[in-house]
């Protein structure tokens, strides 16, 4: 009885959640029957789906079903073959080189493996886009914002350190930073806790949920880790074979019709 | 039975094109503001100074061995002292600065095109890209320059060294005084033999730039496109050198012996 209680209260607070995010803030992505094709094979068959301001949206999927594609078209990484990809009302595919610059400054992209600069330490990783992009030029400022910055993923330490010395968590860790230090309005991981023990993928989890409340940004979070989806999801879409099969809060899946999607949460 | 494929000529097109349009991405970053000289001069050290080394050797032991295999010929038609000035004009011409950027391409444009490659594939160019930053500026433009400006100074280089491994070589096989050796290496040598050696160095050092970012740029895949891009950074810049060099030949006997 007290389980069943408690059930119900999870799928109310999951239902809320879900309209909460759904009523909330603007859309700031939105795409629409977006397909893609890789020469004969169609990875994205028909994708439609909306990001809202504020909101974490949770792409599950197992691999190869072209989730990567989809956030790598938001970027404009890859241009989609047919349908919409809208980012901030501005078509991607259209944009010039310029604003599409523009439009990625306000985007950060957590690559799957942190995508650190091997030959530059953790200092010059993190200073790179505020020189490059931001065209800082004053060394204490931007010494001030890397450690700031550093703290925030509880890795100033390894603040003089190469990337080759760190471990797969902590290059994560830094990754986040490093797109952080932009202070971006949408966050995109491909897969934030691929290779990681389950204690540090919590911990990144965890972490994705704090930066999320520091820096207000809206998130889409590619993973086929149940327990990062539990914990970061107002929101999850699940995806399968280049098409969105279900969408819901974490407790509407689990108890989905679909065989497949229920599958995920086994 | 498997059928033979025709060469697909559509491929060898999409490949033209893309090295085009890589070239033109270059062209247009090298006049974009927010230059990076500092990675320019990092660049240059990278090239310049860590194949100094090998090219000094190479270029000292260049000229000691063509004395060497000289000397017994020239002797026989009483014409040793014409040595010292056709090592120099060989070396200078032709020989110096063609193997200087082959080595240059074995070393140099294997590392960029590894170097990239690696980047590439691990996503590092990529995260620089949605970043807002320029990859193209940072990466390419600065290591196509430096090699378009480092070959050339190492091939010098080379070839002053190799007219004292020759001076070492004349002194193995018999005594001459320096004064006297380099004396008659200089004489045999024009303005016309060293002006047309530096612009070949120029192109290849370009050559060996340009095909190593791109090669590396343009890898895709998982760890073994790194070894193919570097391998055939190596292949493509060594295959330019020589067309590069047949063609400075051939316009340097138009314009300049002519």
């Amino acid at each position: 009885m007290a389980n069943n209680e408690m059930e119900a209260a999870i799928e109310n607070t999951g239902k809320a959640q879900t309209t909460s995010a759904k009523t909330a803030g603007e859309v700031v992505i939105r795409l629409e029957h977006l397909k893609k094709s890789f020469g004969s094979k169609e990875v994205l068959k028909d994708i439609n789906m909306e990001l809202r301001e504020g909101e974490n949206l949770v792409v599950l999927g197992r691999s190869g079903t072209g989730k990567s594609v989809a956030i790598k078209c938001m970027v404009g990484m890859l241009a989609q073959d047919e349908g919409i990809c809208n980012v901030f009302g501005q078509e991607v595919k259209t944009l010039s080189e310029n604003d599409l610059k523009s439009l990625r400054e306000k985007i950060g992209f957590l690559f799957q493996s942190g995508a650190l600069y091997d030959s530059m330490t953790v200092r010059d990783n993190l200073a790179f886009p505020l020189t490059r992009v931001r065209k800082m030029k004053d060394n204490d400022e931007i010494n001030t914002l890397v450690e700031e910055m550093l703290e925030n993923v509880g890795l100033l330490d390894a603040i003089d350190k190469m990337p080759a010395d760190l471990s797969g968590g902590m290059r994560k860790r830094i990754g986040l930073a490093r797109t952080l230090i932009m202070k971006p309005q949408i966050m995109l991981y491909d897969e934030p806790t691929t290779g990681l023990d389950p204690i540090t993928s919590k911990e990144i989890s965890e972490l994705i949920l704090t930066m999320r409340k520091k820096y207000k940004t809206s998130s889409i979070i590619i993973t086929h880790d149940i327990a990062c989806a539990k914990i970061t999801a107002d929101r999850i879409l699940v995806m399968n074979d280049g098409i969105f099969i279900a969408e819901g809060a974490c407790n509407e899946l689990e108890h989905s019709d679909d065989e497949l999607v229920r599958s995920f949460f086994k | 039975m498997e059928q033979i494929k025709s060469p697909s000529w559509s491929k060898t097109f999409e490949e033209v094109g893309n090295q085009v349009s890589f070239m033109s991405g270059f062209i247009r970053n090298i006049f974009r503001t927010g230059f990076e000289w500092n990675e320019l001069v990092r660049q240059c050290y990278m090239i310049g100074y860590n194949s100094f080394k090998l090219v000094g050797i190479t270029g000292f032991i260049l000229g000691f061995v063509m004395t060497l295999q000289s000397i017994p010929t020239m002797k026989v038609f009483g014409a040793v002292s014409f040595v010292p000035g056709m090592v120099s004009v060989s070396v200078i011409r032709e020989i110096g600065p063609v193997i200087i950027a082959l080595l240059c391409a074995g070393k140099v444009a294997s590392g960029i095109g590894a170097e990239l490659g690696s980047m590439k594939v691990t996503e590092q160019i990529d995260a620089m890209e949605v970043s807002g930053a320029n990859p193209v500026q940072y990466l390419v433009v600065t290591r196509i320059i430096a090699c378009t400006l480092m070959v050339p100074l190492l091939s010098v280089m080379a070839d002053g060294l190799a007219i004292c491994g020759g001076y070492f070589g004349s002194n193995i096989s018999g005594h001459v005084t320096a004064v006297l050796y380099f004396n008659k290496a200089f004489h045999a040598l024009a303005f016309g033999d060293l002006l047309p050696s530096v612009i070949k160095s120029v192109f290849f050092g370009f050559a060996i730039g340009f095909v190593g970012c791109y090669k590396g740029y343009n890898s895709n895949g998982g760890t073994e496109s790194v070894g193919v891009a570097a391998n055939s950074a190596v292949v493509s810049a060594s295959l330019w050198i020589i067309v590069l060099d047949a063609v400075a030949v051939q316009l340097t006997s138009i314009f300049v012996y002519n």
